[in-house]
């Protein structure tokens, strides 16, 4: 597989929201690649009939009782948000203005 | 900043002053004022701590002795001081995961191992330093300045959970909570001549630790020796119904196999990671030596060969930043911590995840963000988790010839301050020996075992199969009373 290009990382910063400065797509890109370069190893192996493990210990369909229980509180909750409004999590518009 | 050494961690150990508070012959006040006046003393050059929560850690400490004096028990870590990494939610009291993202954080809650530690008895002194988010092998990936490693002040203390480590090597507290992703419990108390054990996964709740890579990441605890970790160890685990990872069977007793010695234990050297390239060869010559040790203890010690491990960093680097690249979604100004304010929301996210995240975590959301996108996520997710059965089959065929394996911890001792900094690969490369466990779910410990290069500690790393801690702590205590 070829090596991760500049466009490649400003393209996952974009899907992440991190802007980053010209210079430091340079410096990204090359870390990146390298430890992409690392992960040759892993890439190069035949392990198509060796099942995938997404998890260490095998439970399955954790269930509780659908009961009412207490929660966090909710003005502590939203006395820590960076701003509120009405019992809610407030931010700016979200489509803004026509550019 | 020199080499100077203020290593401090022979106190009273936590054993002997929960016995002294519970039995009234101490004042758990008085433990936690000798920890604090160490503090104060030396933390200035360690900078073990982000916080330290004197006022009401007195105040936990005035209400264990009063409870004694009441006839009351405090429990088994009675007034013995604990130092938390601040990724591990505190109610009303600053968690900020050394992160400008989380500055000035307070939880609405408590992480379920801080109900147990107070259930317990024990006082929490504070929150300690760590790499941003738990990403990094030196704790210089700090927003609030790197930790110093107490044997020589230059030197890292490994990380990410450098500042617990450091905590319990220079005095300031006998006990301290990490967590362990890829060996960041493990490979700092290594580097800092203390012991540190993550847990099975599963064994411990993970409510209420921020979550890094969340199919790998548990915490467990750092301690003088190896009793104390195992009594600490004791009193977080168990099931959590808050935390559907939490494994429902009951944790093993600990404390009752301490003393058992190895005689007939089946002891494995792992030969990839005790042979591998870039291995110090002071660390191979105390792993082999600690081999000799448990043969002379009555064990059967043989070579083992685990093939896939080496396979395990570059699959830990592909699995762990691909969970967190999700996991760390969530620092975008809207609920909780730091937020740049623009005219529209996707501007503030933006702005918000720009300003806040440090730049090791933004390598990593990126990388993740790429081993999970559309063309790639086969070649490099899909994949490593293949690679994590692989690592769990070449285990399950060591633990049929083996109770328990050693290996080096780390590579290296403790390193100096900025040596590994600016190429992130070396710097990944210290957890070659840990990740192993944390891709199985396996438990392993780190005891300190004589010293390497620049007389610096050296841990000989003990690993056993899932819910093995028992027998694992059994070989730790006896590797222990062994150590040079």
């Amino acid at each position: 597989m070829a090596d991760i290009t500049r466009d490649d990382v400003a393209h996952v910063a974009r899907l992440a929201r991190i802007e980053l400065t010209e210079e430091e797509l340079d410096t990204f890109t090359g870390q990146l690649a390298k430890v992409l370069q690392h992960a040759r190893d892993v890439e190069a192996l035949d392990v198509s009939d060796v099942p995938p493990t997404a998890h260490p210990y095998p439970l399955t369909n954790v269930l509780r009782p659908d009961e009412v229980q207490p929660s966090l509180d909710r003005d502590e909750v939203l006395a820590a948000a960076p701003a509120a409004e009405a019992g809610q999590f407030s931010v700016p518009p979200v489509l803004g203005e026509a550019p | 900043m020199t080499s100077e050494n203020v290593a401090h961690a022979g106190g009273t150990s936590a054993h002997a002053i929960a016995a002294a508070v519970r039995n009234g012959a101490s004042l758990a006040v008085d433990v936690l004022d000798e920890h604090l006046a160490r503090i104060s003393q030396a933390d200035e050059r360690v900078h073990a701590f982000n916080l330290v929560t004197a006022e009401a850690a007195r105040e936990e400490a005035l209400a264990v002795d009063r409870r004694v004096v009441a006839g009351e028990d405090p429990g088994p870590l009675a007034g013995v001081p604990v130092a938390l990494k601040d990724n591990l939610c505190t109610h009303g009291v600053e968690t900020t995961c050394s992160s400008r993202v989380l500055e000035g954080w307070r939880p609405p809650y408590d992480a379920t191992v801080v109900d147990r530690l107070r259930a317990a008895g024990a006082i929490v002194v504070g929150k300690t330093n760590l790499d941003e988010f738990a990403m990094g092998s030196s704790t210089e990936n700090s927003a609030f300045g790197a930790t110093r490693n107490p044997h020589a002040l230059d030197r890292v203390p490994g990380g990410s959970s450098g500042g617990s480590a450091a905590a319990v090597a220079a005095g300031f507290a006998p006990l301290a909570l990490g967590s362990d992703t890829g060996g960041s419990i493990r490979q700092p108390a290594a580097l800092c001549g203390v012991v540190g054990a993550k847990p099975t996964y599963g064994a411990v709740s993970r409510y209420g630790l921020v979550a890094f890579a969340s199919s790998l990441d548990q915490i467990g605890p750092f301690a003088a020796n190896v009793a104390d970790a195992a009594l600490l160890l004791e009193a977080i685990a168990g099931h959590d119904a808050r935390d559907a990872t939490s494994i429902p069977e009951p944790f093993p007793s600990l404390a009752s196999h301490l003393d058992r010695g190895v005689e007939g234990l089946r002891v494995g050297v792992i030969s990839e990671l005790t042979e591998a390239d870039g291995i110090e060869v002071e660390v191979s010559e105390r792993v082999r030596e600690a081999a000799t040790a448990l043969e002379k203890a009555g064990a059967v010690v043989d070579e083992v060969s685990v093939p896939s491990t080496m396979y395990g960093l570059s699959a830990y680097y592909l699995i762990a930043p691909a969970e967190a690249s999700s996991n760390l979604a969530r620092y975008d100004g809207v609920r909780y911590g730091l937020r740049v304010d623009a005219a529209t929301t996707g501007d503030m996210y933006d702005r918000t995840r720009t300003a806040g995240l440090g730049a090791e975590v933004k390598r990593r959301i990126m990388l993740g963000t790429y081993a999970l996108s559309a063309g790639y996520y086969d070649a490099f997710y899909g994949k490593a988790q293949r690679v994590r059965t692989l690592i769990l089959r070449d285990f399950e065929a060591a633990y049929e010839r083996f109770d328990v394996l050693l290996s080096p911890t780390s590579p290296c001792v403790a390193f100096p301050l900025g040596a590994k900094a600016a190429d992130p690969l070396t710097m990944y490369l210290n957890d070659v020996c840990t990740i192993p466990s944390n891709l199985a779910g396996h438990p392993a410990i780190s005891v300190p075992f004589g010293t390497g290069a620049g007389g610096l500690p050296v841990g000989v790393q003990v690993l056993a199969p899932a819910l093995g801690e028992a027998t694992m702590f059994q070989a730790a205590a006896a590797l222990e009373s062994s150590a040079p």
